[in-house]
């Protein structure tokens, strides 16, 4: 461990010199998602200079509406990745609970908005708990586990769906109309997307269980000999994912009406684009819910801007690659950096 | 492996270590197979079913190598599918097949270097590296052929591929199979080159430290990876006689499961190339054998993910198991060095070290 916490018992270290590293420090991970915004923003410009419809109330309307599922995986993915796992599996938990939601509300029309999205929640969060007992209990990378019960889940989609599809004219219309309604304007995926956003980033922030997963992520056995509960916080950390993919796939099923089995095929290697673009580290162990979450609206908005600036649909998946590529490189230099400063702190506390 | 030490529990070992089980359980399930599902056995089947193997067995002796090592190539398939696209674009343009075959291998082998570069050069992690050039290089493929077919290649071409020997019922791609088998286990399992990659498994630094270089055999095996997945690509388009962008999508999860199921260990250092072989065998056999029971292809990915979750999941189980029983047997066990002197959670949590 390098950021050994200052005790109290030891000879006082320079405060000045902690502080001053410190802030450099958080001045690299602040113009880490700093980058982000200033690129969102440049795009944004660029898209709507070249065609200025693309700020029409509409087109944002529909961008965000995108960018609100989106959000809500990289939300969950972000907790994953900061302890150092990962969730491969979470296209395929949307696609399930989606389905699954869609049959309910096939065979009792009358059920209620919240309902379904608690039972979306906590359908999800069993396929979490599947993937967590796996990666606690299995000793194995999770990696390698949610490549697996992402094929597991999907087939058995396949195998509940056998071919049938929900359509807009089986789902009542009130849980329709929650997918593009809202209040004051502002459409309910926004305000659940924001809520989730605004309740993990605290969370993370700020209490003490959060930050243990950042602990998790920087040093998992330092973390273990420190008293925290590595095994208890892996397992919460799939459920919380598993649940939000499920919260996901509520959401999906509302926006769109039509659901298949192949619902968010795919998807999960657009949301550890948007996890690792927004700033966290595959590494484990640094960055933020909302650099998840910027990324995630960096990532629809390129989906949406590209027909506008007249190129190829087709080129959508292969910047996603890149993108992931740029942003893992970039967290090497950003690294390489914070490890740098942190030297250049020790060698101040010598002194 | 130089040493064939024959002590009784050392052979009991031998008999019951993962691969070993894996070609009993391969066995038994051939056997099984033949009697209970209808046309498993007979020799049309057998070169479906070769043809099936092939392109998974094809990626999975370099992914073999790879995982040895500790690190992983998620993007062979979207290498398949950029090597398949490329292919159809050129045929496309009217170039002959004799030029397109060597050049989508050229393009594999580049592909491959890419990996190589990004996992050795700048020193990521080869699973978040993989993870983009899998998104990438699909993405490169439907930006080249779009969502469109390329068809009609020669026929002279595609039936090498579909052929079989004379009319014996043997495939005839069982031959480069098998060749291609016997270099990658002569590699890993007699050459200094393949011990060394064990020695890179298990300790990366201390196998630099004793003089090998690591980084130039990683790169080396990306390269080789990307040109056999582009091989596989080709094989794949005559085989079908079909180019698209879509080809093998998916196909990294069934290398990788049937890796793992042939007894590599996912943490490298650990692994045989007949293991593996068998693990393709039962893997492709076994979904075979369920496609002739009318099980959809979507889900029999539902047993490919088993399976892959399995295979990772019990070698570390048994080896638990082991360790516990070992425990037992032994009563008197040397004290702990330093049984934790200080189990209070520290009252600060360090975070964001790095």
């Amino acid at each position: 461990m390098t950021t050994a916490p200052p005790t109290s018992t030891g000879p006082a270290p320079s405060v000045e010199h902690d502080k001053a590293a410190e802030s450099r420090v958080g001045l690299i991970l602040r113009a880490r998602e700093l980058g982000i915004v200033l690129a969102l923003a440049a795009l944004v410009v660029v898209t709507a200079v070249v065609n200025p419809r693309f700020l029409s109330g509409q087109s944002i309307r529909d961008l965000v509406l995108a960018a609100a599922i989106i959000v809500v995986l990289a939300v969950g993915q972000a907790v994953v990745v900061i302890t150092r796992n990962i969730d491969l599996s979470v296209g395929s938990v949307l696609g399930l609970s989606a389905f699954a939601v869609g049959s309910l509300l096939q065979a009792a029309p009358g059920v209620p908005v919240v309902v379904a999205l608690l039972v979306g929640l906590a359908f999800g969060a069993v396929c979490g708990l599947v993937n967590g007992v796996l990666v606690r209990f299995g000793n194995v990378p999770a990696l390698v586990v949610t490549l697996g019960t992402l094929y597991v889940y999907r087939g058995i989609g396949f195998f509940w769906a056998g071919g049938q599809q929900i359509n807009a004219d089986k789902l009542p219309p009130g849980f329709l109309a929650f997918g593009t309604a809202g209040v004051l304007g502002v459409p309910w995926l926004i305000i659940i997307a924001l809520v989730v956003v605004l309740v993990a980033g605290l969370y993370l922030r700020t209490y003490r269980s959060g930050r243990e997963l950042y602990a998790m992520g920087s040093n998992p056995e330092a973390a273990r000999l420190a008293g925290i509960p590595v095994g208890r916080r892996t397992l919460a950390a799939f459920v919380v994912s598993g649940a939000l993919a499920g919260l996901a796939g509520v959401l999906f099923a509302a926006r769109f009406g039509t659901i298949d089995a192949s619902a968010g095929t795919g998807m999960e290697l657009n949301v550890v684009a948007a996890v690792v673009v927004g700033g966290v580290a595959v590494f484990g162990g640094s960055g933020t819910i909302w650099g998840a979450a910027i990324g995630a609206l960096l990532l629809t908005t390129i989906g949406s801007a590209l027909p506008v600036l007249g190129i190829d649909q087709f080129w959508q998946q292969a910047i996603v690659g890149a993108l992931i590529l740029l942003a893992i490189g970039t967290d090497r230099v950003v690294a390489a950096r914070i490890a740098a400063s942190l030297r250049r702190r020790e060698s101040h506390v010598v002194s | 492996m130089s040493s064939p030490d024959l002590s009784p529990r050392r052979l009991l070992g031998r008999l019951t270590s993962w691969d070993a089980a894996i070609i009993g359980v391969l066995i038994l399930f051939v056997i099984i197979a033949s009697f209970t599902v209808d046309n498993f056995a007979s020799s049309r089947n057998f070169s479906f079913l070769v043809l099936d193997l092939a392109p998974i067995a094809l990626m999975a002796l370099p992914m073999t190598l790879i995982i040895v090592t500790g690190e992983i190539d998620l993007s062979v398939a979207s290498t398949l599918g950029l090597a398949s696209a490329v292919m159809g674009a050129m045929w496309e343009g009217g170039l002959p097949i004799e030029t397109i075959i060597p050049v989508c291998v050229l393009l594999g082998a580049v592909l491959g270097a890419v990996n190589g570069t990004f996992v050795t050069v700048f020193g990521l992690p080869s699973l978040a590296v993989t993870i983009g050039t899998l998104a990438l290089y699909r993405g490169l493929a439907f930006v080249v052929l779009g969502d469109r077919a390329v068809a009609e290649f020669p026929a002279s071409y595609t039936d090498l591929v579909t052929g079989r020997i004379g009319d014996t019922g043997i495939p005839l791609l069982l031959i480069p199979l098998v060749v291609l088998g016997l270099v990658f286990a002569v590699v890993l399992h007699v050459t200094p080159f393949g011990r060394s990659l064990f020695a890179i498994g298990a300790n990366a630094e201390a196998a630099r430290f004793s003089g090998t270089r690591v980084t130039r055999v990683k790169f080396w095996l990306y390269v080789v990876s990307g040109a056999v997945a582009a091989l596989a690509g080709v094989l794949w388009t005559l085989r079908y006689s079909s180019a698209r962008a879509d080809n093998g999508t998916g196909l990294e999860l069934a290398v990788v499961a049937a890796v793992l199921l042939g007894g590599v260990s996912i943490f490298g250092g650990r692994g045989t190339l007949w293991g593996v072989i068998a693990g393709a065998l039962l893997l492709t056999s076994l979904q075979n054998a369920l496609r002739l029971a009318d099980v959809s292809n979507e889900a029999l990915s539902v047993v490919t993910g088993l399976l892959l979750i399995v295979s990772v999941l019990a070698p570390n189980l048994a080896s638990n198991s082991h360790a516990a029983l070992r425990r037992r047997r032994r009563p008197d066990p040397p004290p702990p060095a330093s049984p934790n002197p200080d189990p209070a959670p520290s009252p600060t949590p360090a975070v964001r070290s790095s």
